[in-house]
This record gives structure tokens, sequence and C-alpha cells, in this order.
């Protein structure tokens, strides 16, 4: 390998920043097809129900109206955890939260879908709802699904070490109780869906099925499309376009894209699925409702002796991705600090609310919270400074942590400094004004899950390599571009493998006709796997452009150099020669500059005419040694593969697969806020955030994940949170959501730590996850720093920091209904909530023309 | 709904369109013209990811109707193009991170260029407050502003008295 490289950890412009920035890249949305026809899904308005008779007549006559898929058109279980089978495409007789999906109109146009939908009778018997998670554990009777006793997903209770003893060492003791609320990805792209089956020439009925889809995981689609549909995975082709942001909320499958493929093989035609924003915000999947209560003890020192977790998450009606978001919720207490006892109790609650799964950080951000926030309140317990304390613990890798995680790079001690140092943490920490602060927080993240979903010996990444005589490099990988940049990573290791020019290199991405199994964008892996199996299959082209080269060259070929589109011998000074003949062409190209490149191609190929008659030489162009090559060996082409190795794999207690990974991101950060006492608003003046990424591949890349995250984690400190009011959604809205826009968003430093992994490519890790989780907790450190309350719940809202600030003064609780006309309704109810399962209904005003006797039942047009 | 026939010019050309007169201008330029850049993010003006110029002016294009466009020059970002290369605002964005997912990117770029026409030389508080009537969840918006202060630097150095296209 070349020291010194010529593409790897120069900023780099995406490979398809052009198609984004003219409005030329297709989403998945911008793509229509002959004959495409629009479906619009009919939702549950209950959150809990049992479908007794739907009848799409009515609809199925308006004119315009092609067909209406229901559950009974492809009634087989699917969800994203071979272990979570638990969701139908379409619900077959129960609906389990308001927005399940019930129905698919398939007509001409949207417009007439959607009055199509009104028509659709659907009638219910409504069940007892649980919206709490805490209440819900408690159910006996109408469970949400039948074998799930107590509503109980699944639960976990790990010990390692002796928590026990460790907390009888300990000097001091911290327990709390903290919540994290709701958020949810929101990303730019609502989710779409477009199908289409081919006409199979040889039964001449429906054949092959090509599914274009805004997706994370490709593979997984084809794979969930092959169990709902009952067609052979060979036959189902799925194209990822251009999907505008994923966070995790497309890292498993929508109901809506499966409902897409059903519709069209119903409809005999091509159906295109677009949810609308609210739709994003019911289809969900975000991170959940996490209740922690977390004790922490420590010596005097600042040693962490032991750590007790019992966390409850409010995952809502179905699997998805729960048993995962659980269970890294108790591992990643480990391989951030040196913690030689931990005690984790996880459950996995279900509720009658839209299912909550993956989202940035999964599984750790909440705790991450609780734990760096009762930290901070143990250095000020013991005097220790906040940064100081996070020194005292670190491990000293390499290591396997005491719940088998195995940690080899660490860049975490540079983080923390240089984080320190940059904010002025020494100098400025406790000497602020009144009513502003510094908070420090550490968090980390897995390179991607060193074990997959579904369990086999499979790569988890392939990626080949053609070359062809054009001297074109093109790399097929499954991985999946989301915006994270993961086709600009592909491309530039390839090209610095080869030591060829970016502009060569043209990434195929993301097509299961076309790319080799990868098994998505999701758990931080892809640059770490992907461009593992990039590396490998460029080492394995170049090797034979390498034989081909040095045979003409009549040198061995681990003498040759692949630099910049030239292979050289090593140390000979034909450097300048060899720069001045290719000068000579690039003048000549810019002299015939109206043909432009074909002529300069004639001109380059006769100069290489010339010095092919010249014989052995000292250096090579790239296209010259690549012809060499397929003159020689025939066709160029390369694959490479990457499974994490098994030491990377982790323990073998129940669990044990999640959590493990071949290498952890490190973080750390400094949040600078004031507070206004008087209002409860919080304003986040600046982040200094260090993140160890192994190695920055492209820093400019790096640096927006880094800030990316930062802001996100911002967004759940201090506005968004998705409000539940018995099973409806509150804030099904941008605005509403409260996304943070540039007005709210302060400035971020990110800081690069490379700390050089040892199986990383190129020595990278992930960059786009873990410095979320850091940014909570240092708002919330930042906030006890500027007014002296530590806050347990977040977001920090207003509400909540003034309610704190009133409970430290020891003023009268804040009542937001206060001076509100008693002779109002006690409980004044936007939508039917749970009195309404109990027969009560919301009371209305008399003249309400809506107020009517409240049914037992009702129609799906209500 | 009767359609109405309508004639729209968009990025220097004119097109007849017969069209509902509830169609809102995003859907037209969409569907019926295949401008596919500006595009839908929510569905209630909230997210300014189909931020179209309409004689200039930065506007949500799917809060407008179509019919009521007539006579106005409107461009989208598949008009921001100069002459086949990119404008300075869109190599920016490219080059400093300003586009992560790209689904945001057109009508940023769009309020960009109502922004710089006013303002060819705005301050930092004066971008922020102009993007703010767009959403990105990707970056965070910090990338943006170095690359409009690229772009700005670009425009001044290639053309110092430029006029804009």
């Amino acid at each position: 390998m070349n020291d010194g490289f010529s593409i790897i950890g120069k900023p780099t412009a995406m490979v398809d920043a052009a198609e984004k920035t003219t409005g030329g890249g297709k989403y998945t949305d911008d793509i229509s097809v002959p004959g495409m026809l629009i479906g619009k899904i009919l939702h549950s308005p209950y959150p809990h129900a049992r479908i007794k008779s739907i009848d799409t007549s009515r609809a199925e006559k308006l004119e315009g109206v092609v067909t209406v898929a229901v559950g009974k058109d492809a009634p087989n279980p699917f969800g994203i955890l071979p272990v979570g089978h638990d969701e139908h495409a379409l619900a077959l007789d129960k609906v389990r939260y308001v927005g399940d999906n019930v129905a698919c109109v398939v007509a001409i146009s949207e417009a007439i879908a959607e009055k199509a939908l009104e028509l659709i009778d659907v009638e219910y018997e409504l069940l007892p709802a649980y919206f709490d998670p805490e209440e819900s554990m408690k159910a006996e009777t109408d469970l949400i699904h039948d074998h799930k006793q107590h509503n109980l997903e699944k639960d976990y209770h790990h010990v390692f070490g002796d928590p026990e003893k460790g907390f009888a060492e300990a000097d001091q003791i911290a327990e709390a109780r903290f919540i994290a609320n709701e958020v949810t990805h929101a990303a730019m792209e609502p989710h779409c869906t477009l199908a289409s089956f081919e006409l199979d020439p040889h039964t001449g009925k429906l054949g092959r099925l090509t599914v274009q889809s805004s997706t994370q995981v490709p593979y997984y689609l084809q794979h969930k499309l092959s169990l709902v549909l009952e067609m052979p995975m060979q036959q189902i082709r799925v194209i990822k376009p251009l999907v505008g942001g994923g966070f995790g909320g497309k890292s498993e499958v929508i109901p809506l894209e499966i409902i897409a493929a059903i519709a069209a093989r119903k409809a005999k035609a091509p159906v295109k699925i677009t949810y609308t924003r609210e739709e994003v915000f019911w289809a969900h999947r975000g991170r959940p409702r996490t209740i922690i209560d977390l004790k922490t003890g420590i010596k005097h020192d600042g040693r962490i002796t032991a750590v007790k977790a019992r966390v409850v998450q409010d995952g809502g009606a179905y699997c998805s991705y729960g048993v995962v978001t659980i269970l890294y919720s108790g591992a990643l207490l480990g391989a951030l600090y040196d913690i030689p006892n931990i005690q984790y109790d996880g459950y996995r609650v279900l509720t009658n609310k839209p299912a909550c799964g993956a989202m940035r950080g999964h599984g750790t951000v909440n705790v991450r919270f609780a734990f760096e926030s009762q930290l901070d309140e143990l250095a000020q317990m013991i005097g220790m400074d906040p940064a100081e304390i996070r020194e005292r613990n670190l491990l000293q890798p390499p290591c396997i942590t005491v719940n088998g995680l195995r940690v080899q790079s660490y860049g975490l001690p540079e983080c923390i400094e240089k984080t320190v140092d940059r904010s002025g943490w020494r100098e400025r920490k406790g000497k602020l004004p009144k009513g502003r602060g510094l908070g420090i927080a550490c968090s980390h993240y897995v390179s991607g899950a060193a074990n997959s979903i579904i369990r086999s010996d499979m790569p988890h990444s392939t990626v080949n390599i053609k070359i062809d005589r054009d001297g074109g490099v093109v790399v097929y990988t499954g991985a999946s571009e989301i915006g994270q940049g993961s086709d600009t990573m592909t491309a530039q290791i390839a090209a610095e493998v080869l030591g060829c020019s970016l502009e060569r290199v043209r990434v195929i991405a993301a097509d299961t006709d076309l790319t080799p199994i990868d098994i998505g964008s999701y758990s931080s892996r892809v640059t770490f796997m992907a461009g593992n199996a990039t590396l490998r299959a460029a080492q394995e082209v170049k090797k034979n452009i390498a034989a081909a080269a040095a045979k003409k060259m009549n040198c061995a070929s681990e003498d040759l150099l692949f630099r910049e589109d030239v292979v050289s011998k090593k140390g000979g000074d034909q450097l300048v020669a060899r720069k001045d003949q290719l000068e000579e062409v690039e003048v000549t190209q810019a002299g015939a500059s109206v043909s432009g490149r074909v002529e300069g191609q004639i001109l380059r190929g006769s100069l290489q005419q010339k010095r092919n008659e010249e014989g052995p030489k000292d250096w090579m162009t790239f296209e010259e040694a690549v012809v060499a090559a397929i003159d020689f060996h025939g066709a160029l082409t390369g694959t490479g593969s990457y499974a994490p190795p098994p030491e990377a794999r982790g323990g073998k207690h129940k669990g044990a697969g999640v959590g493990p990974s071949p290498a952890y991101s490190y973080s750390a950060q400094v949040a600078e806020v004031s507070v206004d006492e008087d209002t409860g608003e919080v304003t986040v003046h600046k982040v200094w955030a260090a993140h160890d990424c192994g190695r920055a591949l492209n820093p400019v890349s790096v640096e927006g994940q880094i800030i990316g995250s930062v802001w996100m984690g911002m967004g759940q400190a201090l506005t968004e949170e998705m409000v539940w009011k018995d099973g409806m959604l509150m804030n099904p809205g941008l605005l509403e959501y409260r996304s943070p826009s540039s007005v709210e968003s302060p400035e971020v430093e990110p800081i690069i730590v490379e700390s050089i992994d040892p199986e990383g490519p190129f020595g990278a890790k992930e960059c786009s996850e873990g410095s979320l989780a850091a940014t909570i907790p240092a708002i919330a450190n930042a906030i006890y720093d500027a007014v002296g309350v530590r806050l347990h719940e977040s977001p920090f809202t207003p509400e909540r920091v003034l309610t704190a600030l009133r409970a430290k003064k020891k003023q009268k609780a804040l009542n937001p209904t206060e001076g509100i006309d008693p002779t109002s309704p006690a409980r004044f109810r936007e939508h039917g909530g749970s009195l309404w399962f109990k027969g009560k209904g919301p009371r209305r005003h008399a003249l309400d023309p809506a107020r009517r006797p409240v049914p037992t039942s009702a129609g799906g047009a209500d | 709904m009767k359609k109405e026939l309508i004639e729209l010019k968009v990025n220097g050309r004119t097109h007849e369109l017969a069209i509902e007169p509830s169609a809102l201008l995003l859907d037209v330029l969409r569907r019926e013209l295949g401008l596919t850049g500006s595009k839908r993010g929510c569905d209630e003006s909230s997210c300014g990811a189909c931020t179209v110029l309409v004689d200039g002016a930065a506007m949500l294009s799917c809060a407008l109707l179509a019919a009521s466009c007539e006579g106005q020059e409107i461009t989208t970002i598949e008009g921001v193009t100069e002459h086949g290369s990119l404008a300075a605002i869109q190599k920016a964005y490219g080059d400093w991170g300003g586009a992560q997912c790209g689904y945001c990117t057109p009508g940023f770029i769009m309020t960009v260029k109502s922004l710089l026409a006013e303002n060819p030389d705005p301050t930092e508080e004066d971008v922020r407050h102009a993007l703010s009537s767009n959403l990105c969840r990707c970056t965070g918006y910090n990338q943006m502003y170095e690359a409009i202060r690229a772009a700005i630097a670009a425009e001044k150095k290639a053309a110092p008295t430029a006029v804009g296209p």
C-alpha cells in the first residue's frame, strides 16, 4: 500500500453532488412509468380494534378506481427481525394503532384514490388500548399480540461481574429515573415505492417484479417481498434510487413497500404509493420513549465501581427492531468506559401506538443521556471536574469489556483532550455569567453490527469491480447511498487502491439484479464493511494489472507504484520525464477542444502506440496497464467481501449478538448554553464535537456527519418530541414536531480524531451516528452548569426547565391550566381517546355540529 | 373538475397546458412538465423543498395554484444551471457538503438565489434568517453557510460586475 494518499483524506465533493444540486437526480417519487397507477392506503382510526368486516364494493364502483387490496390478498406475516414476524402488509383481523394499514385503493389519480378511501366500509369492534408501557406490562386480557404475555415483546436480564459487590465498594452512589420522550427520523423525503410486474414470455402471466423504493436495505426488502408475495427472490428486483435521508426510518421494510407490490399484482399495472408527511409520522419506527432507572457507584478517585440500569421502552404495536433496540441499550453501557460490574434489566413493551424501530444511534442514545447526566452528578458529589471523571474511567485497549465487546482503536482520550482544549473548558468552566454554562459528555457507537439480523455465514458486504479497455473502473456494490456518502466512499477507496483518478470510477449501487449482496445501510456499517469489501476487490484487480504491467516493465509486480493514473517502478527518478510527457498530452488535448475528448483519446492512443514500440519502460499510464492486463488475462474483474472476524462477534450469553462490532467510534462534546430563567428557554450557542472516526476518508463528509449528528441530538434535547394523547399523535407535521430551523441551530465545531483502526479500510470507522448520543447529556449538563437544575426528562422544553427551576426555588409548581374557565369540560380531548372506548366519548359543546351519540362501533369512513 | 388551458412560463420557455383550476404549481411542474427537481417534503408549506422563484421571489410551489402563475416568470432548480455548467451556488453546495441526501437542496438553492438577488453580500445573520424558510434534516445547516460564502466569493472573483442570469 502507498504511503501518503492521493485521494483518501482529501475533501471531496460527493460523486452524486451535481445530481442533487441541479434537481436532475431521481428519487423514487420522481420516477413515473407508462400506465402507472396511484395507490392510497386506508389507515385505522382506532388504536386497538378487531376488524369485523371490510366492504370495498362502493369504492370499487367509483369511476377511475382499478382495484382495492386488502389483507387477505397477501396474508403472510413479516417483520424485519426473524423473531418478530408479527406484521401484515394490510391488517387481517386486527388493527393495533391509529394509522395501522387496512386497505389500499389503486386508482388512476391521487384525487380519485383519496375519494375512494371514504367509500370503504370497515366495521370495527373496539378493544381496550394500552398507551403507557408500565401500564401495558400489567395487561392480562385484550393483549396486543395474543402470544405476547403482558404485552411484553422481550425482556433481558444481564449481570456482568458482581454489581452488588461493586456497589458495596462504592464511596458515592447516585440513583435516579430518567425519561427520554419519543422522537422520529422525519427524513425530508417521504417514503415512496413504485412496483411493477413484467409479463413472463413463457407463461404469458405476471412474472418478474421490479420494486423501486426509498430504502436503506434493498436486500432485506427483496427477502420480505419474497416471503409475503410467495415469489422466489430471484424473480424480484429491488432498485434503490436516490434516497432523501433515512436515519434508520428506511432501515426496515415499511408496509407501503409491500403494499405497493401487492397492489400492483392485483391491479396488473405499475403502482406507486407515496406517503404524505402525516403518514410518514404514523409509519414512524423512530426512537422509543424510554424510562431509565439508573444507579451508578464510584470511588472517591472517580472510578466507576458498578452500574445498574432498568430500561423500559415503549415499543409501539409491533416488534420492528425492538429486540435489537432493547439489547443495544444494555450492551452499549460497555465499550465507552471501563465499567467492571454491570446489571441490566431491559423491557421492550408493546403499546397501541406506531411501532418504534431503529433511529440514528440505535438503542444507545437515551441510556447515554441518563448515564452521562448521572456521571456529571457524581463528579459534582466528589468534587471532581466532569472532564476528569471521564478520563479516570478510560478503557485500556486492546481489551474485551466485561460484557464481551472487543475494543481495539480507542480515540476517546484524544477526543476529550481536544474538545476540552478547543472549548476553553479549563479557563471558562464555572466562570461564565449566571444563566450561561458549559457541559461535557461522551458517546460511542458500533462501526457495523458484527452479527447480521439474519444469522448466516454469508459475508456482510461484497463488492465487484470491472475494468474495461477504456480504462473506466466500474464498482458494483449493494451498499445503499442515503445521503451519507457511501457511493463516494466506495469510489474513493477503489481509486486510491488502483492509483487512478476519481473521475475514472463509476459506482453502480443497490440494484439487486446488478450488484452483489450487501445487508444495507444501518448500524453505521457501510464504510467499515462495504469499504473493506471495496478495498479487497480493488486489490484483487490491481494484482492482475500489476502482474501484466510488471511483465511489460521487466520488474516484479511488488516493485510497482500505482498513483495518479500512472503505474511506475518504485523509487525511480522518471517522475519528471513522465509528468512532461503527460502534460504534452494534456496540452494537445486542450488545443483540440472542439472535438474535445475524442481527439484527446486518439492523441493519447497514438502516443501509446509510439511508446509501445519503444520497448520496456519505467512507467505506464493506467490505461496502458489496463490494456496490457486485459490482453494478458482476458476480462479484468475482481471481487472482495467482508465478514466481521469471529473475535469481534461477542460473548455467549443470551442476547450477546447485539452490541459487538469490529470497531467503535468515539465522541466527546462540550456544549455551551444559556438559560432564560424567566421563560425556561434554553439556547445552545455552540457545540464542540470531537469524533474518533478511525481515519477521515473524506473530511468534508465526516464533518458533515458529525455536525448532522450533533444537530439531531440537539433537536431531541430541546424541541423534538412526539406528543401522544390516547394513541393519537398530536403533532404529525414538521413544524409541530419542531424540527429546528437555521435560526435555532447552533454553530457546531467538528473536530476529527483519527485513531487508525487496525481492521478498518485505511483505518476508518463510523462517523454518522456516534456523535448524536453525547449531545443530549452535554446540553443537560450545561443547563446544570448554567442554572443548577438537573433535568431528568428530554426534551428540555421551557415548561420542563421552568418546572425544575421552580422546584429548586421551592416555588409553587407550574400550572399551565391556571386561569382557565373552571366550567369548561374537565377533560378536554381533541380526539376520541380511552374514554371513547369506555363509551363516554369526548364532551362537546351543545351546539357543536359534531355532537352526536357515541357509537360502539363505527365505519372506516368516519 | 373540468380542465382549463393555461400558459405557463417556466425557465424561460412557455408551455401551453390543460390543467384543473385547483392544480397546485408543484404538481403541474412535477407531473405535467416532468420538472421533478422541486420536491414535496410536506403537505403544509412547512419544509420549503418545493421552493421556486416566481418573478424572482422565492415562493412555495405547493401553496400556489398553477393557474394563478399565468403571465409570471417561474424559475425552478432546473433553470439555475448556467449554459450547461453548474452555477456557483450549485458547485459550492457540492464542494462544501451543503447537500447530503439532497432532497431539500433544490429548495435551499432557490431560497439562496432569491436572497443573493436581493442582498448580494448578506451577513451570516441574514443567511440564517433567509434559510429558516426551509428545513434540512441532514446537515445541521453549518456547511450550507460555508457553501454560500464560497459561492459569493466565487461569483465576485468570476465577474466583478456580474449580472445574474
